[in-house]
């Protein structure tokens, strides 16, 4: 569909190192007017770094930067914006004590000729724009009180509705649910119809390439291949990411699962009648040794708040918990965490230290272990190079600091806290998002080891896929409450939908 | 492979990384420094009598009750809190220490004498008494700290003015007394016991389980919560920590004043902050040390010591303090988004 014309946006032999890391080595990359293109690489494949240098975040880099034909180089993030380029970032950048309405307007609140701002005029327009997105929120309300998947959302509409005629989303749906996903890949065909350029990073292959019309693949650093969606396949995308045969990583959990007939062990964990606010209502369930216990539901069903109350982080208002038979209230993570319970929670930036090097990050959860009083760094940072090699995180050096590995490295950072000394209860909150295909097969081969050496593992994800592929028993949550437990029979993503 | 190569070499050379971004990050422990070896330099040369040893030894004494307030508020400020009763618990520590020994009997106060070793101990438990007062208005009913210690300030200052009555305390137990006021081989013991606490602090922050913990608090509050640490103990721990480093300083600053009084120890407060902030430790939490508190102590003691050296009107040296401080703010704030820029 681009032939003939001149793209919009050129990049020519683009390099980006920080300090020894090669995160670019020339690529090419053009963008045309009225495309929707996406890219997939694996974690650290360079993408967002990519995506960063259009956006104006890296303003260094060599290489040729053509806008309109013209060599531009920005300076800011400010400029690109100025240049109309929009950009939804991998990791959530909203403002959560502002209002919902001025996240909306972030930098450009309408005001009146004495420059005060138009408060009633804000909230009115963007209660508009997002209804048109589906979104009915009050506009007053701040922003950080909503579940992180509506302030995704919110960022979204932000930057689409902001007139930007190159719009970038880094892994935009890795909060969202199948129905916000439809309706941000409508909003994106006619944004893309009227002549806007959207450039779309996913780990979801099908949505790629379902939603774009040019597709780009990364591999450490380098463009590796650019074709038509409509030319390719899945596997041969996913041999294009990783280099080899991607066969046994295409599942996509169409077709009917059975889940085993046996239900683990002994009950590590029982909830009955659990009940908070207007989250969660009389949740009564058990996960067992050696068992996986899915639990899927739509954004906002009460996933979060329960995992929440699984490690003593909210207290509910009625019901009670046990494990491994003994009743328990948790007066803080820290019970939790010692009587065998740990959580790793869907956001990144709630469980991990940027700031700080990565074998910091590993040994935090079990540091009262290692250590009686005094540090023992040589051994702490041993424990985290073998977690970071089991885990294959890239790259595998402990001392860097983790704010510069890439977003699925960090999610695997995430779960190596708690693998040194394996808990009881082990409960994921989205544990493969923002991962590519290879590393969450990784994750699912570790879970399944964990799994063997019996634990109870309680994944919770809005993603049907995740659940499938993890869980030998699952509950679908609804509105606060079990709908609908799938056990010893067969299941697919379409059924999980349809219960949800 | 071989293709990539060249792009690397070139793009290594031109950008900036490496020293650029270490400098970058680093700001926040530079700054300080090059500022003390600056003003150093400066006295040195406009006053032939700062830069003698006798004035090294003057300068020492001066920051040595500070120094020992601003070890236990280091910990504070590195959680991300902040402790604004440090003067008042240091004020009412040093009051009632001297309120548990006989006074002479021209002292009009209502005392109640006890050996030394009891006066002391009461003494510390009050301040660590106080202490836990913060901790729990703070992390039980959720206050924020700038308030909680903010009201502990008056409540302090309230038990202070309740035991002096507007008279003037003068004796404190003989091993405050040698604390404070004597020395050993011509080092005053006073600058030996802050050395000592701030090595003390030095040690726990970086080598102690405790001490990652209040980094990573600091860092990262959320996390900290979400990796099972508990949060609220560590923070209180903070608390009550800089409570009692505050009375030991209240104490020893007592014998070393020589008197005990209402008011004594007010400009201590802000002398104790800016020291830990001009040094570099972060008011956002997680960066920053023991390290960086002596070069600020160091800072200010150069500072108001080389000021009187020479020859500014008094007035004036109010006003440069305050520009300085606000110069040393903005560096703290500035560094950390270099920071952030150089982690990028
Ligand atoms: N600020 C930084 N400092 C140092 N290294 C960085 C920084 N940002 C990214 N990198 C490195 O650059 C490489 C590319 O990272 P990038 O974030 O672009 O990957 P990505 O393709 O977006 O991966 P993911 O799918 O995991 O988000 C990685 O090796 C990463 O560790
Ligand atoms: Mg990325």
């Amino acid at each position: 569909m681009s032939q003939g014309r001149s793209p919009i946006l050129e990049l020519n032999q683009i390099t980006k190192a920080f300090g020894g890391v090669e995160a670019l080595r020339g690529v090419d990359f053009s963008l045309y007017a009225g495309e929707i293109h996406g890219l997939v690489g694996e974690n650290g494949a360079g993408k967002s770094t990519l995506m960063k240098i259009i956006a104006g975040v890296h303003p260094e880099f060599s290489g040729r930067f053509m806008l309109d034909g013209r060599e531009t180089r920005f300076r800011s993030a400010r400029d690109a914006h100025a240049a109309g380029i929009g950009m939804v970032h991998q990791e959530l950048s909203v403002a959560p004590d502002l209002t919902v309405a001025e996240n909306v307007f972030l930098g450009n609140q309408p005001t009146n000729r004495l420059g005060l701002v138009q408060w009633r005029r804000m909230a009115r327009e963007a209660s508009e724009q997002l209804a048109r997105f589906g979104i009915h929120v009050d506009p007053m309300t701040r922003l950080g009180d909503l579940p992180i998947g509506l302030q995704q959302l919110i960022e979204i509409a932000r930057v689409l509705f902001s007139g930007a005629r190159i719009i970038i989303l880094d892994e935009p749906t890795s909060a969202l649910s199948p129905p916000e996903v439809e309706r941000l890949f409508t909003t994106l065909r006619k944004l893309r119809d009227e002549g806007t350029s959207i450039v779309f990073i996913s780990h979801f292959i099908e949505d790629i390439l379902r939603v774009s019309d040019t597709v780009t693949v990364f591999r450490n650093g380098r463009k590796i291949a650019e074709t038509a969606s409509a030319d390719t396949t899945k596997g041969a995308l996913i041999e294009a990411m990783i280099g080899r045969g991607g066969e046994a990583l295409e599942h996509s959990y169409t077709d009917d699962l059975m889940l085993p007939q046996s239900g683990g062990g002994a009950t590590v964990l029982k909830v009955d009648q659990l009940s908070l606010g207007r989250s969660l209502q009389d949740v009564s369930f058990e996960a067992r040794s050696g068992e996986v216990l899915g639990i899927y539901g739509f954004m906002g069903c009460g996933q979060l708040e329960l995992s929440r109350i699984l490690f003593g982080k909210l207290k509910p208002d009625g019901g009670t918990l046990a494990v491994d038979g003994s009743a328990k209230t948790f007066r803080s993570t820290a019970a939790a965490r010692r009587a065998g319970v740990a959580l790793v929670p869907e956001s990144r930036r709630a469980m991990l230290f940027h700031q700080e090097p990565v074998y910091k990050n590993v040994s935090i959860s079990i540091l009262d272990r290692i250590s009686a009083l005094l540090l023992k760094p040589i051994r702490e940072r041993a424990i985290a190079q073998r977690q970071v090699e089991q885990l294959q995180i890239r790259p595998p050096v402990v001392g860097l600091d983790l704010g510069m590995l890439s977003g699925g490295n960090q999610q695997k950072v995430a779960l190596a806290k708690w693998l040194t000394y394996p808990p009881r209860l082990l409960v994921l909150c989205e544990p493969t998002r923002g991962m590519d295909v290879g590393a969450k097969n990784d994750v699912i081969n570790i879970v399944r080891d964990l799994r063997a050496k019996g634990l109870a593992i309680i994944v919770l994800s809005t993603e049907p896929e995740t659940v499938l592929s993890l869980a030998d028993r699952i509950l679908v949550l609804k509105r606060g409450a079990v709908v609908r437990e799938f056990a010893g029979e067969a299941v697919s993503k379409d059924r999980l939908l349809e219960a949800a | 492979m071989a293709s990539s190569d060249s792009a690397t070499a070139r793009a290594d050379h031109k950008q900036p990384h490496g020293l650029g971004s270490f400098v970058r990050s680093q700001m926040r422990n530079i700054a300080p420094f090059l500022t003390l070896i600056f003003l150093s330099a400066f006295f040195a040369i406009a006053s032939p009598s700062f830069a003698t040893l006798d004035n090294v030894g003057n300068i020492l004494t001066q920051v040595s009750v500070t120094g020992i307030i601003a070890v236990g508020l280091t910990f504070v400020i590195l959680c991300a809190e902040i402790d604004l009763s440090i003067a008042s618990i240091a004020n009412v520590t040093g009051i009632a220490v001297a309120y548990f020994t006989l006074q002479e009997s021209y002292v009009n106060i209502a005392n109640v004498p006890m050996p030394g070793w009891a006066a002391i101990v009461l003494a510390l438990a009050l301040c660590a008494l106080l202490g836990v007062v913060n901790a729990l208005g703070l992390t039980m009913i959720g206050i924020p700290s700038f308030i909680m210690t903010l009201a502990m300030m008056q409540i302090a200052a309230g038990v202070s003015a309740l035991l002096v009555r507007g008279q003037i305390a003068y004796k404190v137990p003989d091993l405050i007394t040698t604390l404070g006021s004597g020395s050993i081989g011509g080092v005053p013991w006073i600058v030996i016991v802050a050395a000592v606490m701030l090595l003390g602090g030095h040690l726990v922050l970086t080598y102690t389980r405790f001490g990652r913990y209040v980094y990573m608090v600091g860092g990262n509050r959320e996390a900290a919560e979400f990796s099972g640490l508990n949060v609220k103990l560590i923070l209180g721990s903070v608390m009550v920590i800089s409570a009692v480093c505050s009375g030991i300083g209240g104490m020893l600053g007592v014998a070393h004043f020589g008197s005990a009084q209402q008011n004594e120890f007010d400009t201590y407060l802000l002398d104790s902050i800016a020291a830990v902030v001009v040094g570099g430790t972060s008011l956002f939490g997680g960066r920053g040390g023991i390290g960086n508190t002596i070069v600020g102590l160091f800072v200010l003691g150069v500072l108001n010591n080389g000021l009187d050296h020479v020859n500014i009107d008094s007035f004036l040296k109010i006003l440069i303090r305050g520009l300085i401080l606000l110069a040393a703010l903005i560096i703290n704030v500035y560094a950390q988004r270099l920071r952030e820029r150089a982690a990028e």
